[in-house]
C-alpha cells in the first residue's frame, strides 16, 4: 500500500478524503475491492477529462461516416472537435463526412435573439451544398442556457427534406465528464435509428462491433480476421460506421462490445428490445483476440465454424511469428501505465503481456464503477445528482423484430463459460501491487511516475508532453498519435514495432533542458558604500 | 487661458479620470419593481419633471418589449439597439438608436428577443456595452436612467446595477403584498452588488394602489431596509389618460394635480442624499411588518 499513501500523503485533509476513494492498489486475496468513480472533479485539479459534449460528437456519433453531424454553437466547440479522434472512414458510394467540421457558429446576437433561425439556414445550407440523408444536430453549452429547441427543428427537418434528423442535448456541462453524452448519443441513435431499416439479411453469423471507434484502422483490422473466419458484420458502432448499417443492426445474431463504457447503453437495449446477446469482446492483444475469436464460435456453436475460426488464428499467428518473437525479446520485462478513457486501459494490459510487458498502473477517465468492479456491482451504485441528471431511458421488447436467438439452457451454459452478457472489469485483471486511479490528475501522474518508474506511459494529448519531459515513452492510445491500427494480430505486431522503437531510441533522454546545466538566475552583490554592514 | 491650464494639469495627474468625474456629475440611476407596478410609466412621468427643471435626460430602457420611452417619444417607433446590431451587424451608428423625446430627453430601447426565445439578459449586456462603445453615454447628461425589467431574474438584468453603472437604486413598489416581496428581493440584489461596487438604494417610490394603510407601510418597510419612501405617489386616472395619448402627464396636462405630484418626486430625488446599502428584510420579518399594518387580515 505504499505507493498510494505516499502520493495521497501530500494532500490536505479534504482532498485526501476524495481522492483515496479513487485510487486503489490491488490486492488479488481481497473480496470485492471498490473504487469511486463518475463523479465530480476537485475543482482546481489538473483532470483529463472532457465534456459531455466531446462524449457524445466526438465520441459516439462524430465518426458515423454518412451522417452530416452539425455542431450548433460557437465555433470553438466544432472546430476542436474536427478529426482530432483519427477515426477513419471510407466509402464507396462517395458520401462520407468525416473530414468535415460543421458548425452553426452562433455569434453574439444568435444568443440574443435566439439560434434557432440560424440553425435553419444551416441545415438549409447542408441540404444545398451535400444533399445527406442524415443530419445529427448536436448541441454546446449556450444553447442549453438559451434553451433553443433543437428537437423540434430536427423533426421540422424531417418533414421539410424526407430525411433523418436527429438532435442531441449534449450540452458540455452536464454530468462529470464525457461519460454523460455517450449516454445521450446511445439513447438518440437507439430512439431514431437502430431498428428502422428492412433490408433483409439473408447470411449466417450476423453480427454488430459496438464500441470500435476505427482509431488508426484498428475496425478494419478486426474486421478482416472476422470475415475471413465468415462473420457477416452488419454494422460498426461507430468507427467507419453508417447510419445504413445501424438502421438494419437489429437482424444480428450476437452484438460484439467492445467499449463497454460508451456503448453498453445500447447493447442492453438492444437485448431487451430485439433479443441481441452481447458478448465482451477485446480484439486489442494476441491471445485476447483469440480468446474472443473461441468465445465467438463457443456462442454459435456449430462446428464448421469453430473449425474455421482455429485455422484463421493459426495462419494469422504463423503469419506474425517471427516477429512476435523478435518484439518479445526486445520488450519482456518492461512496466506499463495506462491512462485511458474508459475500456482501453484494460484492453492494453492484455496486448502488453503478449509482450512480456507488466502493468503497474491503470486508469479511467470517465468510467464508472462497473467499468472497475465488473457487472456484478451494477445493483450497488448509488444514483447522485449528476448522474440522474442523464436521462436513462427504457424500451420494451419489440413484438414484430424481437428474437431469441438462444434457449434458456444454451444460455445458463454458455454465461457460465463466456462473458456473455456480462463484463468482469478491470480490476479482475490486474496483479496484486499493481495501482488502479480513476480520474487520475497531473499531479498523481508525476507522483506515480516517480515512485513506479515505469518505462512506458499510454494516455492522451493531455498529458503526453508531461511525461516526455519526465524521459518516459509516451504513446497516445486516444489517437495513436500518427500510426496503428493495433489491433487483431497484425495490429499486436504495429504496437510492439512502435514501442520497440520508442524504447530504444529515447531522444527525449539525450535533450538537456537549459536549467539542468545553466544557472538560469543572475545576480551581483551590491557594493555597500556608507560602511555600515549589512543585515540579512 | 487659465482655466485651460488647470484642466490640462487635472487631467495629467488623473488619469483615472476622478476629478473629471468630480466636476461633472452624471447621476445614473436604475429603477427596478415587481413585473406591472409602474416602473416605466414612473421613469418616463418623473424623467420628464427632471426634464422641465432643465436636466439633459437619456433613458436606457432594457426591457425587450422595448416600451419603455413610449411616453417621451409618443410612440413606439424605435430601432432598437439589438435589432439594429442584427440587422447592421457591429457597425451600428448611435443616430439609428437614439432619439430626442420630450424636454429633450433622449431614449434608447434595448430590446431583445421574443418571449420564448434567445436571452434577455445577455441582450441588456450586450446592448449596454454597446451603447458604451458608441459613446452614447455623453459627458454633459445630467441623468441616465435604466428602466429594467421585472425582478432580478439573471445577471444580465442586473448589468445596470454591475460594473460601476448605475450608483443609485430607486425601486417603485405598492402596499401590496407581491409588491413589496419583490421590493425586499431586489433590495437583495443591491445588497450583494453594493459590496463590490458603489450601488446603493436611493429609496423607494410608492405607486400607489390605493390599499389601506398604504403609506404607512410602505414607508415603514422602506426604514426597515435603511432608506426612505421618497415619494407617495398618488393613484389618479389622468396617468391612464396621457398614456393613451402616448404621453406623459406633464406633457399631456402640465397644469393638473398628478403632474405637480411628479414635478414633486423629480425634486426630491435631485435633491435626494439618502443613499444607503439596504438591509433586505428576512420572510419572517417582512410578514410580520405586513401583518402589523394590517394587510394579512384583508
Amino acid at each position: 500500500m505504499r505507493e498510494k499513501e505516499l502520493v495521497l500523503d501530500q494532500y490536505n485533509a479534504k482532498v485526501y478524503k476524495n481522492r483515496k476513494e479513487h485510487i486503489l492498489q490491488i490486492d488479488e486475496n481481497a473480496e470485492g475491492q471498490a473504487i469511486a468513480a463518475n463523479t465530480r472533479s476537485i475543482p482546481g485539479i489538473m483532470t483529463n477529462r472532457g465534456c459531455c459534449y466531446a462524449g457524445c460528437k466526438g465520441v459516439v456519433l462524430g465518426p458515423l461516416k454518412d451522417a452530416l453531424v452539425l455542431t450548433h454553437g460557437p465555433i470553438g466547440c466544432g472546430f476542436y472537435s474536427w478529426g482530432t479522434r483519427r477515426n477513419k472512414a471510407k466509402t464507396e458510394s462517395g458520401e462520407n463526412y468525416i473530414q468535415y467540421c460543421f458548425s452553426t457558429d452562433m455569434q453574439e446576437p444568435d444568443i440574443v435573439f435566439g439560434g434557432e433561425t440560424k440553425l435553419r439556414k444551416a441545415i438549409e445550407e447542408a441540404m444545398e451544398i451535400f444533399h445527406p440523408e442524415t443530419i445529427l444536430i448536436c448541441s454546446t453549452c449556450p444553447v442549453g442556457l438559451i434553451g433553443d429547441d433543437i428537437h423540434a427543428i430536427a423533426s421540422e427537418t424531417e418533414k421539410k427534406y424526407g430525411i433523418t434528423c436527429v438532435a442531441f442535448s449534449c450540452e458540455g456541462y452536464k454530468g462529470v465528464s464525457q461519460s454523460g453524452g455517450h449516454h445521450i448519443a446511445n439513447n438518440g441513435v437507439m430512439r431514431h435509428i437502430i431498428g428502422t431499416g428492412d433490408t433483409p439479411i439473408h447470411k449466417k453469423y450476423k453480427v454488430n462491433l459496438l464500441g470500435e471507434y476505427n482509431i488508426g484502422g484498428d475496425g478494419w483490422e478486426t474486421e478482416r480476421i472476422l470475415k475471413r473466419i465468415g462473420y457477416e458484420v452488419i454494422a460498426v458502432l461507430t468507427g467507419d460506421g453508417s447510419v445504413e448499417g445501424l438502421r438494419n443492426s437489429h437482424q444480428a445474431d450476437l452484438n460484439l462490445v467492445m467499449c463497454h463504457r460508451s456503448i453498453n447503453y445500447i447493447a442492453e437495449m438492444m437485448h431487451t428490445k430485439y433479443g441481441i446477446h452481447w458478448l465482451k469482446v477485446n480484439f486489442i492483444g494476441i491471445d485476447a483476440t483469440i480468446q474472443t475469436l473461441r468465445d465467438m464460435a463457443a456462442y454459435f456453436d456449430e462446428p464448421e465454424l469453430t473449425a474455421r475460426t482455429e485455422e484463421i488464428i493459426a495462419d494469422e499467428l504463423s503469419v506474425i511469428a517471427e516477429a512476435r518473437g523478435y518484439y518479445h525479446s526486445k520488450l519482456q520485462g518492461k512496466t506499463a501505465a495506462l491512462y485511458v478513457g474508459g475500456s482501453r486501459s484494460h484492453h492494453y494490459q492484455a496486448l502488453l503481456a503478449d509482450f512480456g510487458i507488466s502493468t503497474v498502473l491503470a486508469g479511467y477517465e470517465f468510467a464508472h464503477r462497473d467499468d472497475y468492479e465488473g457487472r456484478d456491482m451494477l445493483p450497488f451504485i448509488k444514483e447522485d445528482a449528476d448522474s440522474k441528471n442523464i436521462e436513462s431511458i427504457m424500451v420494451e421488447p419489440d413484438p414484430e423484430k424481437f428474437k431469441a436467438f438462444l434457449t434458456k439452457e444454451k444460455y445458463e451454459e454458455l454465461r457460465a463459460r463466456i462473458p456473455l452478457d456480462s463484463y468482469k472489469g478491470l480490476i479482475h485483471d490486474m496483479k496484486t501491487g499493481s495501482i488502479v486511479v480513476d480520474d487520475l490528475n497531473h499531479f498523481e501522474t508525476e507522483e506515480f511516475l516517480r515512485l513506479l518508474k515505469p518505462d512506458i506511459f499510454l494516455s492522451g494529448i493531455k498529458d503526453k508532453y508531461v511525461l516526455q519531459k519526465a524521459n518516459v515513452l509516451s504513446r497516445q492510445l486516444h489517437s495513436y498519435d500518427y500510426s496503428g491500427p493495433y489491433s487483431g494480430f497484425n495490429g499486436a505486431i504495429n504496437f510492439a514495432r512502435d514501442l520497440t522503437m520508442g524504447l530504444y531510441t529515447p531522444v527525449w533522454k539525450f535533450v538537456i533542458p537549459p536549467w539542468k546545466n545553466h544557472s538560469t538566475l543572475q545576480a551581483s552583490l551590491a557594493e555597500i558604500t556608507g560602511g555600515e554592514e549589512a543585515t540579512c | 487661458m487659465h482655466i485651460g491650464w488647470c484642466l490640462v494639469i487635472i487631467w495629467g495627474l488623473c488619469p483615472s479620470g476622478y476629478f473629471f468625474q468630480e466636476v461633472i456629475t452624471m447621476r445614473q440611476v436604475a429603477i427596478y419593481g415587481k413585473g406591472g407596478i409602474g416602473k416605466s410609466t414612473t421613469t418616463q412621468n418623473l424623467t420628464a419633471g427632471l426634464g422641465e427643471m432643465g436636466n439633459k435626460i437619456m433613458i436606457v430602457g432594457c426591457d425587450p418589449k422595448a416600451d419603455s420611452t413610449r411616453l417621451i417619444l409618443g410612440g413606439l417607433a424605435q430601432q432598437t439597439v439589438l435589432d439594429t446590431l442584427r440587422e447592421e451587424g457591429e457597425d451600428v451608428d448611435l443616430d439609428l438608436v437614439l432619439k430626442d423625446g420630450f424636454a429633450g430627453i433622449k431614449c434608447v430601447e434595448s430590446g431583445g428577443p421574443e418571449p420564448g426565445v434567445g436571452c434577455a439578459g445577455r441582450g441588456i449586456i450586450t446592448s449596454i456595452t454597446l451603447l458604451e462603445r458608441l459613446g452614447a453615454y455623453e459627458a454633459d447628461l445630467d441623468y441616465v436612467f435604466y428602466d429594467v425589467l421585472g425582478d432580478v431574474v439573471c445577471g444580465g438584468f442586473a448589468m445596470p446595477i454591475r460594473e460601476g453603472k448605475a450608483q443609485e437604486i430607486y425601486i417603485v413598489a405598492s402596499g401590496e403584498m407581491m409588491a413589496l416581496y419583490a421590493a425586499n428581493n431586489i433590495s437583495k440584489g443591491i445588497q450583494k452588488y453594493a459590496r463590490t461596487g458603489g450601488v446603493r438604494l436611493g429609496g423607494i417610490i410608492c405607486n400607489s394602489r390605493k390599499v389601506d394603510g398604504e403609506a404607512a407601510l410602505v414607508e415603514a418597510f422602506a426604514k426597515e431596509l435603511g432608506s426612505q419612501m421618497i415619494h407617495f405617489v398618488p393613484r389618479d386616472n389622468m396617468v391612464q389618460r396621457a398614456e393613451i395619448h402616448k404621453k406623459t402627464v406633464i406633457d399631456f396636462e402640465p397644469e393638473c394635480d398628478q403632474a405637480d405630484e411628479y414635478r414633486t418626486l423629480a425634486k426630491k430625488i435631485n435633491e435626494n442624499k439618502l443613499f444607503v446599502i439596504p438591509k433586505p428584510l428576512s420572510q419572517e420579518r417582512l410578514e410580520a411588518l405586513l401583518m402589523e399594518h394590517g394587510i394579512l387580515d384583508l
